[in-house]
Protein backbone atom coordinates (compact mmCIF):
# COMPACT_ATOMS: atom_id res chain seq x y z
CA UNK A 1 0.00 0.00 0.00
CA UNK A 2 1.22 3.59 -0.88
CA UNK A 3 0.07 6.66 0.48
CA UNK A 4 0.38 9.92 -1.76
CA UNK A 5 0.59 12.75 -0.17
CA UNK A 6 1.13 16.49 -1.49
CA UNK A 7 4.07 17.99 -1.24
CA UNK A 8 2.95 21.65 -1.19
CA UNK A 9 0.08 23.58 -0.24
CA UNK A 10 -2.35 23.79 -3.62
CA UNK A 11 -5.59 23.79 -4.80
CA UNK A 12 -6.70 20.75 -6.49
CA UNK A 13 -7.53 21.65 -10.22
CA UNK A 14 -8.23 18.27 -11.83
CA UNK A 15 -9.05 14.38 -10.26
CA UNK A 16 -7.53 12.19 -12.74
CA UNK A 17 -8.13 8.74 -11.39
CA UNK A 18 -10.84 7.45 -9.78
CA UNK A 19 -11.50 4.99 -6.82
CA UNK A 20 -11.07 1.37 -8.22
CA UNK A 21 -9.16 2.39 -11.38
CA UNK A 22 -5.87 0.86 -11.93
CA UNK A 23 -3.15 2.64 -12.60
CA UNK A 24 0.52 2.39 -13.67
CA UNK A 25 4.16 3.81 -12.77
CA UNK A 26 4.16 7.45 -13.73
CA UNK A 27 0.00 7.68 -14.63
CA UNK A 28 -1.24 11.06 -13.05
CA UNK A 29 -3.29 10.97 -10.42
CA UNK A 30 -4.82 14.19 -9.55
CA UNK A 31 -3.44 17.63 -11.27
CA UNK A 32 -2.61 20.48 -8.34
CA UNK A 33 -2.14 24.04 -8.81
CA UNK A 34 -0.34 26.56 -6.97
CA UNK A 35 0.66 29.55 -7.41
CA UNK A 36 0.00 29.64 -11.44
CA UNK A 37 1.43 26.46 -12.23
CA UNK A 38 -0.22 23.01 -12.54
CA UNK A 39 1.64 20.29 -10.96
CA UNK A 40 0.33 16.57 -11.49
CA UNK A 41 0.91 14.09 -8.93
CA UNK A 42 1.95 10.96 -10.31
CA UNK A 43 1.63 7.43 -9.13
CA UNK A 44 5.12 6.30 -7.63
CA UNK A 45 4.55 2.56 -8.89
CA UNK A 46 1.69 -0.02 -10.65
CA UNK A 47 -1.64 -0.90 -8.17
CA UNK A 48 -5.15 -0.06 -7.53
CA UNK A 49 -6.45 3.86 -6.54
CA UNK A 50 -8.23 2.03 -3.24
CA UNK A 51 -8.88 5.50 -1.78
CA UNK A 52 -9.00 8.95 -3.30
CA UNK A 53 -9.29 11.88 -0.68
CA UNK A 54 -9.22 15.02 -2.32
CA UNK A 55 -11.77 16.86 -4.67
CA UNK A 56 -11.28 19.38 -7.22
CA UNK A 57 -11.37 22.49 -5.11
CA UNK A 58 -10.19 21.07 -2.81
CA UNK A 59 -7.42 23.26 -1.03
CA UNK A 60 -4.94 20.72 0.52
CA UNK A 61 -1.71 21.47 3.21
CA UNK A 62 1.70 19.80 2.85
CA UNK A 63 1.99 16.19 3.84
CA UNK A 64 -2.17 15.96 3.45
CA UNK A 65 -3.51 12.55 2.27
CA UNK A 66 -4.26 12.90 -1.42
CA UNK A 67 -4.66 8.49 -2.15
CA UNK A 68 -4.06 5.47 -1.77
CA UNK A 69 -2.91 2.71 -4.07
CA UNK A 70 -2.77 -1.22 -3.46
CA UNK B 1 -3.92 66.31 -11.07
CA UNK B 2 -5.60 63.08 -10.00
CA UNK B 3 -6.58 63.32 -5.96
CA UNK B 4 -6.95 59.71 -5.30
CA UNK B 5 -6.12 56.65 -7.24
CA UNK B 6 -7.47 52.77 -6.93
CA UNK B 7 -5.03 50.33 -6.99
CA UNK B 8 -6.65 47.13 -8.46
CA UNK B 9 -3.78 44.78 -7.75
CA UNK B 10 -1.61 43.21 -5.26
CA UNK B 11 1.53 42.31 -3.20
CA UNK B 12 4.25 44.20 -4.34
CA UNK B 13 3.30 45.94 -6.94
CA UNK B 14 0.23 47.30 -5.22
CA UNK B 15 2.90 48.79 -2.84
CA UNK B 16 4.47 50.07 -5.13
CA UNK B 17 2.47 52.24 -6.83
CA UNK B 18 1.05 52.88 -3.48
CA UNK B 19 4.06 54.57 -2.70
CA UNK B 20 4.94 56.91 -5.20
CA UNK B 21 0.75 57.88 -4.92
CA UNK B 22 1.68 58.88 -1.65
CA UNK B 23 4.30 60.63 -2.49
CA UNK B 24 2.95 62.72 -4.89
CA UNK B 25 -0.36 63.42 -2.33
CA UNK B 26 -2.90 61.21 -4.48
CA UNK B 27 -5.19 59.35 -2.07
CA UNK B 28 -4.18 55.64 -2.48
CA UNK B 29 -7.27 52.78 -2.16
CA UNK B 30 -5.98 49.41 -2.40
CA UNK B 31 -8.46 46.33 -2.41
CA UNK B 32 -7.68 42.79 -0.99
CA UNK B 33 -8.78 39.70 -1.04
CA UNK B 34 -9.89 37.58 2.12
CA UNK B 35 -6.28 35.47 1.47
CA UNK B 36 -4.39 39.32 1.42
CA UNK B 37 -6.49 41.33 4.48
CA UNK B 38 -2.65 41.06 6.77
CA UNK B 39 -0.28 42.45 3.49
CA UNK B 40 1.88 45.54 3.95
CA UNK B 41 0.18 47.09 0.81
CA UNK B 42 -3.47 47.15 2.39
CA UNK B 43 -1.79 48.60 6.00
CA UNK B 44 0.15 51.19 3.87
CA UNK B 45 -2.57 52.75 1.86
CA UNK B 46 -5.20 55.46 2.59
CA UNK B 47 -7.86 53.43 2.32
CA UNK B 48 -8.19 49.63 1.68
CA UNK B 49 -11.60 47.73 0.98
CA UNK B 50 -12.30 43.87 0.45
CA UNK B 51 -13.07 42.83 -2.84
CA UNK B 52 -13.80 38.97 -2.46
CA UNK B 53 -12.79 35.56 -1.71
CA UNK B 54 -9.08 34.28 -2.47
CA UNK B 55 -9.83 32.83 -5.72
CA UNK B 56 -9.14 35.27 -8.30
CA UNK B 57 -11.32 34.99 -10.52
CA UNK B 58 -13.96 36.39 -7.68
CA UNK B 59 -11.65 38.95 -6.33
CA UNK B 60 -8.38 40.47 -8.11
CA UNK B 61 -10.46 39.28 -12.00
CA UNK B 62 -13.97 40.30 -10.89
CA UNK B 63 -13.99 44.02 -12.63
CA UNK B 64 -17.66 44.31 -11.22
CA UNK B 65 -16.34 43.91 -7.87
CA UNK B 66 -13.55 46.68 -8.46
CA UNK B 67 -15.41 49.53 -9.91
CA UNK B 68 -18.07 49.00 -6.99
CA UNK B 69 -15.10 49.53 -4.84
CA UNK B 70 -13.85 52.57 -6.66
CA UNK B 71 -17.26 53.45 -6.60
CA UNK B 72 -17.36 53.16 -2.83
CA UNK B 73 -14.55 55.09 -2.26
CA UNK B 74 -14.41 58.25 -4.52
CA UNK B 75 -11.70 56.54 -6.22
CA UNK B 76 -11.44 58.99 -9.02
CA UNK B 77 -8.62 56.83 -11.31
CA UNK B 78 -7.88 52.95 -11.27
CA UNK B 79 -4.00 51.87 -11.82
CA UNK B 80 -3.90 47.99 -12.39
CA UNK B 81 -0.29 47.34 -11.79
CA UNK B 82 0.85 44.43 -13.64
CA UNK B 83 -1.16 41.00 -14.36
CA UNK B 84 -4.74 40.53 -13.47
CA UNK B 85 -6.84 42.70 -15.53
CA UNK B 86 -4.19 45.35 -16.66
CA UNK B 87 -4.15 44.03 -19.94
CA UNK B 88 -7.87 43.58 -20.44
CA UNK B 89 -9.11 46.01 -22.97
CA UNK B 90 -13.19 45.42 -22.11
CA UNK B 91 -12.10 46.67 -18.11
CA UNK B 92 -10.13 49.41 -19.30
CA UNK B 93 -13.31 50.91 -21.11
CA UNK B 94 -15.75 50.19 -18.14
CA UNK B 95 -13.12 52.07 -15.87
CA UNK B 96 -13.95 55.11 -18.72
CA UNK B 97 -17.12 54.69 -18.72
CA UNK B 98 -17.38 54.76 -14.86
CA UNK B 99 -16.32 58.29 -15.02
CA UNK B 100 -12.87 57.65 -13.91
CA UNK B 101 -9.46 58.14 -15.14
CA UNK B 102 -7.68 54.74 -16.64
CA UNK B 103 -3.63 54.62 -15.42
CA UNK B 104 -3.19 53.06 -18.84
CA UNK B 105 -3.48 53.35 -22.55
CA UNK B 106 -6.38 53.54 -24.39
CA UNK B 107 -8.07 50.29 -24.75
CA UNK B 108 -7.99 50.04 -28.57
CA UNK B 109 -4.01 50.00 -28.14
CA UNK B 110 -4.28 47.22 -25.50
CA UNK B 111 -6.58 44.91 -27.80
CA UNK B 112 -4.47 45.64 -30.66
CA UNK B 113 -1.47 44.44 -28.77
CA UNK B 114 -3.35 41.87 -26.30
CA UNK B 115 -3.59 39.71 -29.81
CA UNK B 116 0.08 38.27 -30.62
CA UNK B 117 -1.42 37.24 -34.48
CA UNK B 118 -2.41 41.54 -34.72
CA UNK B 119 0.41 42.46 -33.15
CA UNK B 120 3.06 40.98 -35.50
CA UNK B 121 1.29 41.71 -38.06
CA UNK B 122 0.80 45.51 -36.94
CA UNK B 123 4.16 45.35 -35.89
CA UNK B 124 5.56 44.32 -39.41
CA UNK B 125 3.46 46.68 -40.91
CA UNK B 126 5.22 49.49 -39.02
CA UNK B 127 8.92 48.40 -40.23
CA UNK B 128 9.39 46.67 -37.06
CA UNK B 129 11.78 42.40 -38.09
CA UNK B 130 9.02 39.96 -36.77
CA UNK B 131 10.22 36.14 -36.94
CA UNK B 132 8.44 33.90 -39.12
CA UNK B 133 5.07 32.97 -38.28
CA UNK B 134 1.21 32.80 -38.39
CA UNK B 135 -0.27 36.02 -40.11
CA UNK B 136 -4.00 34.24 -39.01
CA UNK B 137 -4.81 31.91 -35.84
CA UNK B 138 -4.04 27.93 -36.56
CA UNK B 139 -7.51 26.78 -35.81
CA UNK B 140 -6.08 22.54 -35.41
CA UNK B 141 -3.30 20.47 -35.69
CA UNK B 142 -3.53 20.21 -39.26
CA UNK B 143 -3.37 23.91 -39.66
CA UNK B 144 -0.05 23.66 -36.80
CA UNK B 145 1.98 20.90 -38.99
CA UNK B 146 1.23 22.90 -42.72
CA UNK B 147 2.11 26.24 -40.69
CA UNK B 148 5.52 24.63 -38.93
CA UNK B 149 6.45 23.46 -42.44
CA UNK B 150 6.45 26.50 -43.73
CA UNK B 151 8.15 28.50 -41.00
CA UNK B 152 10.44 25.96 -40.52
CA UNK B 153 11.68 24.03 -37.30
CA UNK B 154 11.79 24.69 -34.50
CA UNK B 155 8.52 26.28 -33.64
CA UNK B 156 7.96 27.89 -30.40
CA UNK B 157 3.74 27.46 -29.83
CA UNK B 158 2.09 30.20 -28.04
CA UNK B 159 -1.57 31.54 -27.05
CA UNK B 160 -2.54 34.40 -29.30
CA UNK B 161 -4.31 35.98 -26.33
CA UNK B 162 -1.60 34.47 -23.95
CA UNK B 163 0.96 36.10 -21.41
CA UNK B 164 3.52 35.22 -18.84
CA UNK B 165 4.83 32.25 -20.60
CA UNK B 166 1.62 29.92 -19.30
CA UNK B 167 1.03 27.18 -22.49
CA UNK B 168 3.68 28.09 -24.47
CA UNK B 169 6.31 25.10 -25.88
CA UNK B 170 8.55 24.49 -28.39
CA UNK B 171 8.38 21.70 -30.68
CA UNK B 172 11.74 20.56 -32.91
CA UNK B 173 9.24 17.99 -34.99
CA UNK B 174 6.02 17.07 -36.19
CA UNK B 175 5.15 14.57 -33.10
CA UNK B 176 6.57 17.51 -30.65
CA UNK B 177 4.42 20.14 -32.22
CA UNK B 178 0.67 17.77 -31.89
CA UNK B 179 1.81 17.64 -28.32
CA UNK B 180 2.81 20.97 -28.11
CA UNK B 181 -0.33 22.29 -29.90
CA UNK B 182 -2.67 20.32 -27.25
CA UNK B 183 -0.97 21.57 -24.07
CA UNK B 184 -0.99 25.17 -25.14
CA UNK B 185 -4.64 24.84 -27.01
CA UNK B 186 -6.23 23.31 -23.57
CA UNK B 187 -3.93 26.10 -21.39
CA UNK B 188 -5.10 29.21 -23.92
CA UNK B 189 -8.77 28.22 -23.21
CA UNK B 190 -8.40 27.89 -20.19
CA UNK B 191 -6.22 30.78 -18.74
CA UNK B 192 -7.02 33.29 -21.41
CA UNK B 193 -10.60 32.75 -22.22
CA UNK B 194 -9.40 32.43 -26.43
CA UNK B 195 -8.42 29.07 -28.09
CA UNK B 196 -6.67 30.95 -30.92
CA UNK B 197 -3.33 29.45 -31.19
CA UNK B 198 0.09 31.18 -33.17
CA UNK B 199 3.13 29.56 -34.07
CA UNK B 200 6.69 31.15 -34.29
CA UNK B 201 9.89 29.89 -35.64
CA UNK B 202 12.07 29.32 -32.31
CA UNK B 203 15.16 31.49 -31.84
CA UNK B 204 17.96 29.33 -30.32
CA UNK B 205 20.26 31.11 -27.97
CA UNK B 206 18.68 34.22 -28.17
CA UNK B 207 18.48 36.95 -25.45
CA UNK B 208 15.44 38.41 -24.94
CA UNK B 209 15.48 42.06 -24.70
CA UNK B 210 12.56 44.91 -24.30
CA UNK B 211 12.98 48.22 -24.50
CA UNK B 212 10.84 50.45 -22.04
CA UNK B 213 9.12 53.03 -24.05
CA UNK B 214 6.40 56.33 -22.46
CA UNK B 215 3.71 57.99 -24.57
CA UNK B 216 3.33 61.06 -23.53
CA UNK B 217 0.26 63.59 -23.26
CA UNK B 218 1.48 65.30 -25.68
CA UNK B 219 1.24 61.93 -28.45
CA UNK B 220 5.23 62.00 -28.39
CA UNK B 221 7.01 58.75 -27.48
CA UNK B 222 10.03 57.63 -25.50
CA UNK B 223 12.00 54.96 -25.53
CA UNK B 224 13.87 55.04 -22.04
CA UNK B 225 16.23 52.25 -22.34
CA UNK B 226 16.61 48.58 -22.92
CA UNK B 227 16.28 45.62 -20.06
CA UNK B 228 18.01 42.29 -20.72
CA UNK B 229 15.79 39.34 -19.39
CA UNK B 230 17.42 36.08 -20.86
CA UNK B 231 17.51 34.54 -17.10
CA UNK B 232 13.95 32.64 -17.77
CA UNK B 233 12.77 29.54 -16.13
CA UNK B 234 9.34 28.28 -17.89
CA UNK B 235 9.51 31.07 -20.06
CA UNK B 236 9.18 33.66 -16.92
CA UNK B 237 11.74 36.20 -16.02
CA UNK B 238 13.78 35.79 -13.22
CA UNK B 239 16.74 38.19 -13.51
CA UNK B 240 16.71 41.24 -15.90
CA UNK B 241 19.73 43.82 -16.14
CA UNK B 242 20.22 47.04 -17.94
CA UNK B 243 21.95 48.16 -19.89
CA UNK B 244 21.48 44.60 -21.68
CA UNK B 245 25.55 43.19 -21.66
CA UNK B 246 25.12 41.94 -25.23
CA UNK B 247 23.96 44.55 -27.12
CA UNK B 248 25.78 46.86 -28.81
CA UNK B 249 25.43 50.59 -28.66
CA UNK B 250 24.36 50.48 -32.66
CA UNK B 251 22.26 47.57 -31.90
CA UNK B 252 20.62 49.18 -29.03
CA UNK B 253 19.97 52.58 -30.78
CA UNK B 254 18.05 50.34 -34.17
CA UNK B 255 15.75 48.33 -31.05
CA UNK B 256 14.92 51.66 -29.38
CA UNK B 257 14.69 53.50 -32.66
CA UNK B 258 12.22 50.59 -33.85
CA UNK B 259 10.20 50.90 -30.34
CA UNK B 260 9.05 54.25 -30.74
CA UNK B 261 7.79 53.36 -34.28
CA UNK B 262 5.92 50.17 -32.82
CA UNK B 263 4.61 53.18 -29.95
CA UNK B 264 3.55 55.54 -32.36
CA UNK B 265 2.09 53.12 -34.33
CA UNK B 266 -0.62 52.19 -32.08
CA UNK B 267 -0.68 55.33 -30.35
CA UNK B 268 0.59 54.51 -27.30
CA UNK B 269 0.28 56.56 -23.93
CA UNK B 270 1.73 55.80 -20.71
CA UNK B 271 4.19 52.86 -20.00
CA UNK B 272 4.77 50.16 -22.17
CA UNK B 273 7.50 47.64 -23.37
CA UNK B 274 8.38 46.50 -26.61
CA UNK B 275 9.87 42.68 -26.21
CA UNK B 276 12.19 41.66 -28.74
CA UNK B 277 14.40 38.32 -29.51
CA UNK B 278 18.02 39.27 -30.03
CA UNK B 279 20.44 36.87 -32.29
CA UNK B 280 23.65 39.08 -30.34
CA UNK B 281 26.27 36.83 -33.26
CA UNK B 282 24.11 38.18 -35.85
CA UNK B 283 23.45 41.63 -34.58
CA UNK B 284 19.91 41.25 -35.20
CA UNK B 285 16.49 41.00 -33.50
CA UNK B 286 12.75 40.35 -33.97
CA UNK B 287 9.74 42.40 -32.49
CA UNK B 288 8.28 39.32 -29.83
CA UNK B 289 5.55 41.03 -28.12
CA UNK B 290 4.24 44.77 -26.39
CA UNK B 291 3.22 44.89 -23.00
CA UNK B 292 0.68 47.22 -22.21
CA UNK B 293 1.36 48.02 -18.66
CA UNK B 294 4.13 48.89 -16.43
CA UNK B 295 6.43 45.78 -15.98
CA UNK B 296 7.74 43.83 -13.25
CA UNK B 297 11.16 44.92 -13.80
CA UNK B 298 10.33 48.28 -14.21
CA UNK B 299 12.83 49.15 -11.19
CA UNK B 300 15.61 48.22 -13.24
CA UNK B 301 14.62 51.42 -15.98
CA UNK B 302 14.30 53.40 -12.97
CA UNK B 303 17.67 52.82 -11.27
CA UNK B 304 19.33 53.67 -14.72
CA UNK B 305 17.62 56.70 -15.53
CA UNK B 306 16.50 58.23 -11.90
CA UNK B 307 13.12 58.39 -13.81
CA UNK B 308 10.19 57.10 -11.26
CA UNK B 309 7.74 55.43 -13.67
CA UNK B 310 4.45 55.02 -12.01
CA UNK B 311 4.92 59.25 -11.22
CA UNK B 312 4.99 59.71 -14.89
CA UNK B 313 2.14 57.43 -15.53
CA UNK B 314 -0.04 59.14 -13.18
CA UNK B 315 1.38 62.69 -14.84
CA UNK B 316 0.17 61.28 -18.40
CA UNK B 317 -3.20 59.95 -17.24
CA UNK B 318 -3.50 63.50 -16.10
CA UNK B 319 -2.74 65.06 -19.55
CA UNK B 320 0.64 66.98 -17.56
CA UNK B 321 4.04 66.63 -19.11
CA UNK B 322 6.58 64.26 -17.51
CA UNK B 323 8.67 65.36 -14.50
CA UNK B 324 12.10 64.95 -16.62
CA UNK B 325 13.79 66.42 -18.86
CA UNK B 326 12.53 64.49 -22.56
CA UNK B 327 16.20 65.74 -24.12
CA UNK B 328 18.13 64.47 -21.13
CA UNK B 329 17.30 60.94 -20.60
CA UNK B 330 20.61 58.99 -19.79
CA UNK B 331 21.37 55.82 -18.47
CA UNK B 332 24.14 56.01 -16.03
CA UNK B 333 25.98 53.01 -14.20
CA UNK B 334 24.33 49.18 -14.69
CA UNK B 335 21.31 47.59 -12.56
CA UNK B 336 20.20 44.17 -11.69
CA UNK B 337 16.92 43.09 -10.66
CA UNK B 338 16.43 39.19 -9.09
CA UNK B 339 12.43 37.96 -8.38
CA UNK B 340 12.26 36.23 -5.12
CA UNK B 341 9.94 33.35 -5.64
CA UNK B 342 8.31 31.08 -2.87
CA UNK B 343 9.49 28.38 -4.59
CA UNK B 344 12.55 25.41 -4.29
CA UNK B 345 16.22 26.82 -5.53
CA UNK B 346 16.38 23.44 -8.12
CA UNK B 347 12.95 22.46 -9.02
CA UNK B 348 11.41 25.85 -9.14
CA UNK B 349 8.02 24.05 -7.78
CA UNK B 350 5.57 26.32 -5.86
CA UNK B 351 6.23 26.45 -2.00
CA UNK B 352 3.36 28.62 -0.42
CA UNK B 353 3.92 29.11 4.00
CA UNK B 354 3.95 31.06 6.80
CA UNK B 355 6.58 33.24 7.10
CA UNK B 356 8.27 33.18 9.93
CA UNK B 357 11.16 35.41 9.27
CA UNK B 358 12.07 38.39 6.93
CA UNK B 359 14.86 40.69 6.83
CA UNK B 360 15.81 42.64 3.47
CA UNK B 361 19.07 43.71 2.83
CA UNK B 362 20.02 47.67 3.41
CA UNK B 363 23.20 49.39 1.63
CA UNK B 364 24.04 51.71 -0.92
CA UNK B 365 22.38 51.46 -4.05
CA UNK B 366 19.84 48.53 -2.72
CA UNK B 367 16.16 48.57 -3.28
CA UNK B 368 13.33 46.25 -2.79
CA UNK B 369 10.27 46.11 -3.68
CA UNK B 370 8.94 43.06 -1.62
CA UNK B 371 4.87 42.03 -1.05
CA UNK B 372 5.24 40.53 2.21
CA UNK B 373 6.85 41.18 5.68
CA UNK B 374 7.11 38.71 8.78
CA UNK B 375 4.33 37.10 10.17
CA UNK B 376 2.36 36.69 6.42
CA UNK B 377 0.83 33.60 4.50
CA UNK B 378 1.98 33.08 1.24
CA UNK B 379 -0.45 31.02 -0.14
CA UNK B 380 -1.29 29.20 -3.21
CA UNK B 381 -3.44 31.44 -4.90
CA UNK B 382 -1.55 33.89 -6.64
CA UNK B 383 1.77 34.17 -8.37
CA UNK B 384 4.85 32.95 -6.10
CA UNK B 385 6.92 36.51 -6.35
CA UNK B 386 7.85 37.57 -3.04
CA UNK B 387 10.16 40.59 -3.53
CA UNK B 388 12.10 42.22 -5.96
CA UNK B 389 15.41 42.53 -4.60
CA UNK B 390 16.89 45.45 -7.03
CA UNK B 391 20.46 46.88 -7.48
CA UNK B 392 22.37 49.71 -8.69
CA UNK B 393 26.01 50.27 -9.61
CA UNK B 394 28.70 52.61 -11.21
CA UNK B 395 29.07 49.34 -13.77
CA UNK B 396 28.25 46.09 -13.91
CA UNK B 397 31.00 44.26 -11.97
CA UNK B 398 29.51 46.65 -8.29
CA UNK B 399 26.60 45.79 -9.19
CA UNK B 400 26.95 42.21 -9.39
CA UNK B 401 29.18 42.57 -6.43
CA UNK B 402 26.61 44.67 -4.21
CA UNK B 403 23.70 41.61 -5.80
CA UNK B 404 25.85 39.18 -4.41
CA UNK B 405 25.84 40.71 -0.79
CA UNK B 406 22.42 41.66 -0.98
CA UNK B 407 21.23 38.04 -1.49
CA UNK B 408 23.12 36.83 1.11
CA UNK B 409 22.13 39.24 3.47
CA UNK B 410 18.29 38.68 2.37
CA UNK B 411 16.79 36.38 5.28
CA UNK B 412 13.32 34.47 4.45
CA UNK B 413 12.27 31.62 6.77
CA UNK B 414 8.94 29.57 6.56
CA UNK B 415 8.15 29.25 2.67
CA UNK B 416 11.10 28.03 0.69
CA UNK B 417 12.87 30.52 -1.85
CA UNK B 418 14.84 30.43 -4.61
CA UNK B 419 17.80 33.02 -3.03
CA UNK B 420 19.84 30.08 -3.35
CA UNK B 421 19.10 30.04 -7.14
CA UNK B 422 20.07 33.67 -7.35
CA UNK B 423 23.41 32.81 -5.55
CA UNK B 424 24.34 30.15 -7.68
CA UNK B 425 23.69 32.85 -10.93
CA UNK B 426 25.82 35.68 -9.52
CA UNK B 427 28.52 32.71 -9.06
CA UNK B 428 28.03 31.59 -12.32
CA UNK B 429 31.37 32.60 -15.00
CA UNK B 430 28.55 32.50 -17.85
CA UNK B 431 26.34 34.89 -16.11
CA UNK B 432 29.14 37.09 -14.93
CA UNK B 433 30.64 37.42 -18.20
CA UNK B 434 27.26 38.81 -19.60
CA UNK B 435 27.20 36.46 -22.67
CA UNK B 436 24.70 34.13 -21.60
CA UNK B 437 21.42 33.26 -23.04
CA UNK B 438 18.05 31.94 -22.54
CA UNK B 439 19.13 28.93 -21.95
CA UNK B 440 21.46 29.99 -19.26
CA UNK B 441 18.77 28.75 -15.97
CA UNK B 442 19.21 25.11 -17.64
CA UNK B 443 22.12 24.88 -17.77
CA UNK B 444 22.59 25.85 -14.00
CA UNK B 445 20.02 23.72 -13.26
CA UNK B 446 20.09 20.60 -14.99
CA UNK B 447 17.44 18.11 -15.08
Amino acid sequence: MAEVRAEMVANVWKVVAAEGDHVDDGDTLVILESMKMEIPVLAEGPGVVTQMHVAEGDVIQEGDLIAVIS
Amino acid sequence: MLDSVLVANRGEIARRVIRTARRMGIRAVAVYSDADADLPYVREADEATRIGPAPPAQSYLDAAAILDAAGKTGAAAVHPGYGFLAENADFARQVVTAGLIWVGPDPAAIEQMGDKIRARNLMERAGMPVSPGSREPVSDVTAALAEADRVGYPVMVKAAAGGGGIGMGMAQDQAALRAAFETARSRAERFFGSPEILIERYVERAHHVEVQILGLADGRVLALGERDCSVQRRHQKVAEESPAPGVTAELRQRMLASAVLAGQAVGYRGAGTVECLVDADAGSFVFLEMNTRLQVEHPVTELVTGIDLVEQQFLIAAGKPPSFDTAAVRSSGHALELRVYAEDPVRFLPRPGTITEWEEPAGEGVRVDAGYQAGNTVTPFYDPLLAKLCVHGADRDQALARARQAVAAFRIAGPKTNLPFHADLLASTEFASGSYDTSLVSKLRPT
